[in-house]
């Protein structure tokens, strides 16, 4: 029985080789493959919706949706770049873009990109993906962070309650996190379990920019401006606790529990959290969203924070390079562009699209996010090579610990200028 | 194993007709082996805790998830994450995937490792030394070391986004670890046995056949469930390896569930992850008695 058995996996194995083998590639058909990250049900829905769309109007230059992950895109991109198997059109990140874009993977937009397409998207935000003179993607969503705080408790408090229009300076929210303080319920939760891109981009309301240019290299720099909130944020986690020290290790949806509860009162999130507000709150939970506070009470330069806009790019191997800037400059058409930040509950770069109805609205918060949208400005970590370095082994662990109190501001200055410095000059020489 | 001498029960003489002799434990005998149970207790639902947390999860509406005092139970049980989770990704497209690629890549690695461990072990030449010790040296190689010089390498290939490609890299990282292990178990076989068929008059391949692979059942079930495991879970080969939709893998699936900066959709993600560890229980469940049954089935006494 046992010999039967042993003998029948084998004669079986045979022809599933031959079967298998079947199974190599035979894709190539002209159809371009579009790589989206699109992760949430109705974004997925969207972009599927698009890409069909588009097929029935284009049946000679199909294209594929081909579903990635934001947690892998790096390394997948990485290897199939190398091996010459990208996909032709690529949603990604404009940060995510600087080394693909320097080792040449990625197409140089500027003489492809229709002109109502570069019409419609504000000189600041094409600036957030030009690098050495090229356009290496189109900027299309953004994600600004937010407040979102518990309505009630905003209101019981005698804080003033801030509008896009006025917001709180970073003073008059250190008073209103000690106003809604309350035993062990705090006034706020800083989620820092990835502290670095919010750190440097917040660095900005403050005058802060941590990476410079200085004699046409990037440095480093982290003095007074830069500073300023880190230091705010560590104050209030150490000395006023009125942050909750619990939450620093947290990703951003790990602080809605205590947020629902009422153990806080305040998150600073990004825009798109909202979905997950709106879909996990308990029945006859109030919320509202805030714009962040401002270095000057309400002065434009106070307002602005770094950003990292979703993109579209396009690999440089493809040789249907007009086709895939068809396709983009479909996509990103200001109705569909308007469509795709409703469904992934983010804010669209494009001045029509920022104008749509469904957007401008108090509902869910969305009007908080077009109006923020203005103030919006290029992260400083964008185009600096060797920043992925520095987050991952000097920046994120140096931040956790001075906020967690185990290291203090001088600690903190050096290793983040010092060491950081260093690993910026090898990808400088 | 306790090795505390056993007492008689009773002092009292045995009614004629009982064949074994009872006995009494004791006081401290007892409390051994409840404080073994307790332990094994404990250890099992340390170990199948974060499996019910998953399953709980996995039946629980999105507003149970954001509760800050989650319940063991989902208070009001629903299918729903399933149905997202459904609509929103190819699961079952990417469990046949997956099943094909896991299946096939164990048996092949179980098909090679089998007579190459025998082989190994029982002509013993500086050769089979050299090869068990680079062996254990291919195991050192980190995925990240490998992965473009072996993707270019399928590329040339043309086994870049096939699932045939998938089989052969998950073969050739599954086999050294496979014969390693069945080495052992060929070691154990007495030769004696093998001379015993020959005298007997079985072939060389009757003696393979008959007398030595029933001994390594166990051995053969341990290589098929570390394979078929290793190949179920693996992410990162079939990411970067698989292009089409129609051909990734569920591990490269349940990612999809993941968004930017920590965020995910937690929900539907449990959903899927429950699906996905199905396969790997029923494979288990299915070979387990395996083996146990092989390791009893020896031939030699004494």
């Amino acid at each position: 029985m046992r010999r039967r058995n042993f003998l029948g996996a084998a004669v079986a194995a045979a022809p599933a080789a031959t079967l298998l083998s079947g199974c190599a590639d035979d894709s190539d058909d002209g159809t371009l493959d579009f790589l989206s990250l699109a992760w949430q049900q109705e974004s997925i829905k969207a972009n599927k919706a698009l890409v069909a769309e588009w097929n029935s109007r284009h049946p000679r230059s199909r294209v594929r949706y081909v579903q990635g992950s934001w947690e892998s895109v790096h390394d997948q991109l990485l290897t199939s770049f190398e091996g010459g198997e990208a996909p032709d059109i690529i949603h990604d990140e404009a940060n995510d873009l600087t080394d693909f874009a320097h080792g040449g993977y990625l197409a140089d937009l500027s003489g492809l990109l229709p002109g109502s397409l570069k019409r419609q998207i504000p000189k600041s935000t094409w600036d957030m993906v030009t690098q050495a003179g090229g356009v290496y993607g189109v900027p299309f969503l953004q994600d600004p962070r937010v407040l979102i705080a518990n309505r009630k408790l905003l209101e019981r408090s005698r804080v003033r309650i801030p509008t896009a229009e006025k917001p709180w300076s970073w003073a008059e929210f250190e008073e209103a996190a000690k106003e809604l303080t309350r035993g062990r319920d705090y006034g706020v939760a800083w989620s820092m379990k990835e502290p670095v891109n919010q750190s440097v981009n917040l660095a900005m309301s403050t005058g802060g920019s941590i990476f410079q240019r200085e004699g046409g290299k990037n440095v480093i720099r982290f003095d007074e401006p830069e500073s300023r909130i880190a230091e705010l944020i560590h104050r209030q986690v150490n000395k006023d606790r009125t942050a909750a020290a619990g939450s620093l290790g947290m990703a951003g949806g790990d602080t809605l529990p205590g947020f629902f509860s009422g153990r806080y009162a305040m998150v600073p999130l990004n825009f798109s959290y909202r979905q997950q507000v709106q879909q996990q709150a308990p029945d006859g939970f109030e919320w509202v969203t805030l714009p962040l506070p401002a270095a000057t009470g309400g002065a434009e330069e106070g307002r602005v924070q770094g950003v990292s806009p979703q993109t579209l790019s396009i690999a440089q191997d493809t040789s249907r390079k007009k086709t895939a800037m068809a396709f983009i400059a479909f996509l990103t058409a200001p109705d569909r562009m308007a469509r795709l930040a409703r469904a992934d509950w983010l804010v669209p770069t494009g001045e029509e699209a920022l104008r749509d109805q469904a957007l401008n609205t108090d509902k869910l918060g969305w009007s908080t996010g077009v109006r923020v949208s203005e103030d919006l400005r290029a992260s400083p970590v964008l185009g600096v090579r060797g920043y992925p370095e520095w987050k991952d082994k000097i920046a994120t662990p140096a931040f956790q610990e001075y906020y967690s109190g185990s290291i203090g501001l001088r600690s903190l200055r050096d290793k983040l200028v010092d060491d950081g410095n260093r690993i910026l000059a090898r990808y400088q020489r | 194993m306790t090795s505390q001498p056993l007492k008689p029960q009773s002092a009292k003489p045995q009614p004629a007709d009982t064949k074994r002799p009872r006995y009494r434990r004791s006081p401290r005998h007892r409390l051994g082996r409840a404080g073994q149970y307790l332990a094994l207790i404990c250890y099992l639902v340390f170990l199948a805790f974060p499996l019910f947390w998953l399953i709980s999860t996995a039946f629980k509406a999105p507003q149970e998830l954001g509760s800050v005092d989650p319940s063991w139970l989902p208070q009001h049980p629903s299918l729903d994450n399933f149905r997202d989770a459904f609509d929103q990704q190819p699961l079952l497209r990417s469990a046949l995937n997956s099943l094909i690629v896991a299946v096939t890549a164990a048996a092949i690695s179980v098909l090679i490792a089998v007579p190459a461990a025998y082989a190994m072990v029982r002509y013993r030449s500086p050769v089979s030394k050299a090869a068990t010790g680079w062996i254990l040296v291919s195991q050192m190689f980190p995925f990240v070391l490998v992965i473009i010089p072996l993707f270019l390498v399928l590329k040339n290939l043309e086994l870049i986004n096939s699932l045939f490609g998938l089989i052969l890299v998950y073969v050739v990282w599954n086999l050294p670890f496979a014969l390693w292990m069945l080495q052992g178990y060929v070691r154990a076989v007495p030769r004696s046995l093998e001379e015993a068929a020959a005298i007997d008059g079985c072939s060389r391949f009757r003696t393979l056949v008959s007398v030595v692979f029933p001994l390594l059942t166990p051995g053969l079930v341990a290589t098929v469930m570390f394979s078929f495991v290793t190949a179920w879970n693996e992410f990162f080969f079939a990411l970067v390896l698989l292009k089409s939709p129609e051909k990734q893998t569920m591990s490269v699936i349940l990612t999809h569930f993941l968004g930017a900066e920590g965020a995910a959709d937690l929900g539907p993600l449990a959903a899927a992850a429950v699906l996905a560890t199905l396969p790997s229980l029923v494979f288990f469940a299915l070979l387990q008695r395996r083996l146990v049954s092989g390791m009893v089935s020896g031939a030699v006494k004494g």
